[in-house]
């Protein structure tokens, strides 16, 4: 099992204060971690820190694949149509996979490629964010809670395509509130806890 | 690290350019709408606007070219594509530039095209037609560098219209004097060589720094 992410007692600070309490975080190759925790203990702040978007207050972090990160703002540029927005991640990234149009029908989302990202609800925006994991793969996916929005179907689909990463030896973590991925090894759990407030030296 | 993501930003920066049509094109309706109004208000007489042309062609540039600096950044930052250039895989110095290029061609290249229409409207004398161009060749790529400095500073501002023109009018100060004065000169039928030799010494120091400067303002705002 090669490892893909190691992270040692990272912890970042904002304004001066631990957002959590220094964590340790380890990714090999077919392996997926749930992050869990209450709403602000910064779970969006750890997958941030994992893809290299912050820097690590304190700790370190090696990678040692390129990461993907799917966030709440949906990295889509709402007046280009989806192929458009697909075509562009696929070059932007550098490592091209499947074509834009097997992306979108993959994720659902069949005879919307002339769309605006503008037009598409809520749902159809995460599965559009989902089929940009797919046009330039990167082993290290870091999901900052992939079933907001999504109906049943859409949960399932995550899970598809989580498992299908898997076995072909990429690593995942996802933060979650609604429901834990369904796959066929049970993921490992991560708990953030908030930092306590440090006394004033 | 991959090259080739700076050619599909380009690409895909022009076609949003595009696709906004209008407020693209706004610095050049700017322009033009100063070129056509300050004659109207100062009276159309030849002489005084063969004077006053280089200086009004260059702030009008200078002001056209503040219209766009909010859109600069600011669409990436709020939806999130900006932070996507931190990935580790990506040239975040290579991305920034590319980003003040597109910023230039859409905002700095059509004020050079249109520049014989604006100085024909002035009565600037024909010698200073060829300096004019030149020094706007040089010049707008260093007004589309500071202002992408100051627009990238006051990404975490809420709206920092404000905040960004103050950061910049110091800073294009020397551009706007150096500048003018090259037209001036070769108007009066002197070498521009002095002015455009140290207007082309600002852009190769902001081609230098200001992007390394751009990519730390911006980081700190990611965070």
């Amino acid at each position: 099992m090669s490892l893909l992410l190691e992270a040692r007692d990272v912890t970042f600070r904002r304004q001066g204060d631990r957002v959590f309490k220094p964590l340790d975080v380890e990714l090999a190759a077919g392996n997926a971690v749930v992050v869990l925790g209450p709403n602000g203990c910064g779970k969006t702040t750890l997958l941030r820190l994992l893809a290299g978007i912050l820097q690590p207050a304190e700790g370190a972090i090696s990678r040692h694949a390129a990461t993907a990160f799917l966030g709440h703002a949906s990295a889509l540029k709402a007046e280009l149509t989806c192929r458009e927005n697909l075509e562009f991640l696929r070059a932007f990234h550098g490592t091209p996979g499947i074509s834009a149009s097997r992306a979108l029908s993959r994720t659902g989302l069949t005879g919307l490629g002339l769309r605006p990202a503008r037009a598409l609800s809520a749902g159809q925006k995460r599965r559009l964010g989902l089929a940009s994991l797919l046009v330039s793969p990167r082993p290290i996916w870091l999901l900052d809670e992939p079933y907001a929005s999504l109906d049943d179907a859409g949960g399932e689909l995550v899970d598809e395509l989580l498992a299908e990463h898997l076995a072909e030896g990429g690593a995942v973590a996802l933060s979650t509130h609604q429901r834990k991925p369904k796959l066929a090894s049970p993921a490992g759990e991560l708990w953030v806890q908030r930092a306590p407030l440090e006394e004033p030296a | 690290m991959s090259l080739r993501a700076l050619p599909a930003l380009l690409l895909r920066d022009l076609r949003l350019a595009v696709r906004h049509g209008g407020e693209s094109l706004m610095p050049l309706f700017f322009l033009f709408a100063v070129l056509i109004l300050v004659p109207l208000g100062v009276g159309p007489g030849p002489n005084l606007l063969a004077t006053i042309a280089p200086g009004m062609i260059w702030v009008a540039a200078l002001l056209a070219s503040l219209l766009a600096l909010e859109n600069l950044f600011r669409p990436d930052f709020e939806d999130g594509t900006l932070e996507q250039w931190w990935l580790g895989h990506l040239p975040v110095t290579g991305l920034v530039m590319t980003r003040l290029l597109s910023h230039w061609l859409i905002t700095g290249l059509p004020v050079i095209l249109f520049a014989p229409l604006a100085a024909q409207m002035l009565y600037l004398p024909d010698q200073a037609l060829g300096v004019l161009m030149l020094s706007l060749l040089i010049g707008t790529p260093i007004l589309s560098l500071i202002g992408g400095l100051a627009a990238a500073l006051t990404l975490g501002t809420n709206r920092g219209s404000v905040l960004l023109s103050i950061l910049v009018f110091p800073l294009v100060v020397p551009v706007l004097i150096f500048a003018t004065g090259a037209v001036a000169a070769a108007a009066d039928g002197f070498s521009p060589r002095a002015h455009l030799g140290l207007l082309a010494a600002l852009l190769v120091l902001a081609l230098t720094l200001v992007p390394l400067a751009v990519t730390a303002a911006l980081r700190l705002n990611i965070e």
